[in-house]
């Protein structure tokens, strides 16, 4: 120990292309942005950190692990964009070193509206992973790191899952730390793996800015920090985003060659080593309970849901997207029940965030619109057409099955 | 109007003899000569507001001999505060003048008072009724505020909604054209024209609004979107104006995209949450906006003017 657990979170929104009050055409999509934009992070990412992590794991020969949880409707986009890109996934399921992540498929925050929805969602995800990677995941994720109790107690009861990731966060924790594995409160089974968020954002966002005072950061330096957990804790969990490598940090600020020197220095020293998810479980016991009644998430300084629900716009958006959900299902038709879904796509609602508006920051990355404002017309407008065709669109009653 | 401009110049040196002053502040181009006057007989320095450009007011057709008074007195003043970027890279564009001699202070606004006087006489006679949501244009009715545009918008609105009225509130140079242009359109019986209203009657009409649309095809600054912000009226502004700059909350659209601004309108009025957004974060932000900030800015052109090289 320490156990160094990587995951890394892939996705892409469907983005909504512009659409007024007076379209009444049912193609919400903006495919030309979309394919360029997951083109565009395909080579700046996705390719160049595949091809590293790939390499890395044969070096090492099986000492170097990882977890991914890849959303359904990027593996759409990547079909459709950059198919390459899923062989590259596919090498990496291959060498028996990558765990492959459940979450929902449309990355919606179906949880808190619709329970039903929420397992059919998760429930095509883990069918769509087996299926591409034949893996079956056995670790959940929700969208955004958004975790409470009730949300654990769900899972568990699924019965397919044996741990479920949440945000290490302080007033969750208290004094204890997150470099070990627990048990959330109310389950018997399901652990609990939380991120160390101060040791994860050194990477994922402190990485280039100068001004930090740890900056330049190198493989040997976190690889120390690294160590220091030894005697302190067994896991150090890292989850970040992918766009890390390459997006979010730019190829020239060396956050490839710091990757690609990590493991060296990691497992210079004997003690530590690299785990998945699963491999983390099942090696160590919960050392105790966390209790999370109220939501939390992985999102801003907050790590609450303030990010997707914090003003009237985006409260009435979710709102009304999850109302539909009867009148939908019941049309029994694929492609409204598709879009449906795409709608629900929780970036939809952060690009309606007000907070930091001024400012200009994480929310406006790939943030397809001038204000927030815009996003919420734009959404409102789309949802207005794919009501009224719920409502023409009626076949004979059926019963609706879940795919 | 030109020898007016002048014997006002005159009367001004005659006055500033027996004055006492560190600093020239003069405002437009009427004040100009008079500026440039008072400070070559007193070596004081001149500072030259710029609230609005002859390309504001008269698009490409400017009036020469006016253009000429504004160009003169922005080179011959010692520094230039403008009320926005946007006219600052008017004048930096079109009278040949150098960045680093431009300051810009954006305008502000503070809680008017009640206003004076009943003027409840032309809103009642404008029939405006309790129940139909209103889309107010309040400003001078001429070119430069884009008012074609608020109809051409205001007949796609009522293509998808009935029950909203059309409020112009002002009078100007293109008023008969505009009512003329509303029953051209085939949409006169949903627009109203209040003409010019005093005191009381606007807040009165203010708080009858459920939207202010400012459609400026030029607008230096534009205060009237902050006054209805202010009175808790969410806003559609034009992106070629100066207010654009300073305000996040409010909806933004290019002063001759038509269809936007309709599409815009009618999410405001059918879409309860929008509206509240706007009004209520809109109305914060406003509160930032103070005169008070504004003077403290030109104070500080004044002193670097002052202070020895």
């Amino acid at each position: 120990m320490p156990s160094v657990c990587f995951y890394f979170q892939v996705h892409q929104p469907t983005r909504l292309r512009h659409y007024t009050v007076f379209d009444k055409s049912d193609h919400y999509f903006d495919d030309y942005k979309n394919a360029s934009i997951c083109r565009k992070v395909a080579n700046k990412c996705y390719l160049p950190a595949n091809r590293l992590l790939l390499e890395l794991i044969k070096k090492y020969h099986g000492r170097f692990k990882i977890a991914y949880s890849i959303t359904g409707v990027l593996l759409e986009q990547l079909h459709s964009f950059a198919p390459e890109v899923i062989s590259t996934f596919d090498a990496l399921a291959e060498t028996g070193c990558v765990e492959f992540l459940a979450e929902t498929y449309y990355h919606s925050l179906s949880f808190l509206y619709s329970r039903d929805e929420f397992l059919e969602q998760v429930n095509q995800h883990s069918e769509t992973i087996r299926s591409l990677f034949g893996q079956r995941p056995r670790v959940f994720r929700n969208t955004e790191l958004i975790y409470n109790n009730d949300l654990a107690a769900l899972i568990e009861s699924t019965g397919n899952f044996d741990a479920i990731l949440s945000e290490g966060a302080d007033h969750i924790l208290g004094y204890r730390s997150p470099n070990f594995v627990y048990q959330p409160k109310g389950c018997s089974k399901l652990k609990l793996l939380l991120k160390n968020y101060s040791l994860s954002d050194d990477i994922a966002f402190r990485f280039s800015n100068r001004n930090w005072s740890q900056w330049p950061l190198t493989a040997e330096k976190f690889a120390k920090w690294i160590g220091d957990v030894n005697g302190n804790g067994n896991v150090v969990n890292l989850f970040m985003d992918y766009e890390t490598f390459g997006e979010h940090q730019w190829e020239d600020t060396g956050i490839f060659d710091f990757m690609r020197h990590l493991p060296e220095y990691i497992l210079k020293h004997p003690d530590n080593n690299f785990k998945t998810p699963s491999e983390v479980v099942q090696c160590y016991n919960s050392v105790g309970t966390v209790d999370v009644p109220h939501l939390i998430s992985w999102a801003d300084i907050e790590r609450d849901l303030s990010a997707w629900l914090g003003n009237p716009m985006q409260s009435n958006a979710v709102h009304e997207i999850y109302r539909l959900e009867k009148k939908v299902k019941k049309t029994c038709n694929p492609k409204i029940i598709s879009d449906w879904r795409k709608l629900q796509i929780s970036d939809h609602f952060y690009y309606m965030c007000t907070k930091y508006f001024a400012d200009g920051d994480v929310h406006k990355y790939f943030n397809p619109y001038d204000s927030p404002y815009d996003s919420y017309i734009n959404f409102m407008n789309v949802l207005n057409n794919l009501q009224s065709r719920c409502s023409s669109g009626t076949t004979a009653a059926r019963s609706y099955t879940p795919a | 109007m030109f020898t007016e401009v002048q014997r006002y110049a005159d009367l001004a040196a005659q006055l500033a003899k027996d004055e006492q002053f560190d600093v020239i502040h003069a405002h437009d181009w009427m004040t100009y000569p008079a500026g440039v006057l008072v400070s070559a007989i007193s070596g004081k320095p001149l500072v030259v507001h710029v609230h609005s450009t002859e390309f504001d007011r008269s698009g490409e057709n400017v009036n020469q001999m006016i253009y000429d008074i504004e160009r003169m007195g922005m080179h011959k003043a010692d520094r230039i505060i403008a009320v926005s970027n946007f006219t600052r890279n008017i004048i930096i564009n079109r009278y040949g003048i150098s960045g680093e001699k431009v300051e810009v202070v954006h305008n502000g606004v503070d809680r008017s008072d009640a206003g004076n006087g009943n003027g409840n006489g032309s809103l009642a006679r404008a029939g405006i009724k309790k129940g139909e949501k209103i889309v107010l244009f309040l400003g001078r009715i001429t070119m430069q505020k884009g008012p074609e545009y608020f109809l051409g918008a205001a007949k796609k609105v009522l293509e998808v909604m009935d029950n909203v009225k059309f409020v112009m509130a002002g009078s100007g140079d293109m008023m008969h054209r505009a009512v003329e242009m509303a029953a051209e359109l085939g949409i006169g019986s949903k627009v109203l024209f209040t003409g010019f209203l005093h005191g009381e009657e606007v807040q009165k009409i203010y708080k009858l609004a459920d939207l202010f649309v400012m459609p400026s095809v030029s607008e230096p600054f534009g205060i009237v979107p902050l006054e209805a912000l202010e009175n808790d009226v969410p806003v559609i502004i034009s992106k070629q104006s100066g207010v654009s700059e300073v305000l996040t909350h409010a909806l933004k659209v290019d002063f001759w995209d038509v269809d936007e601004i309709a599409n815009k309108i009618i999410a405001v009025l059918k879409y309860v949450p929008l509206g509240v957004t706007l009004r209520n974060y809109g109305n914060y932000e406003v509160r930032k906006l103070r005169w008070k900030d504004a003077a403290a800015k030109c104070l500080k052109v004044y002193e670097e003017l002052l202070t020895p090289v």
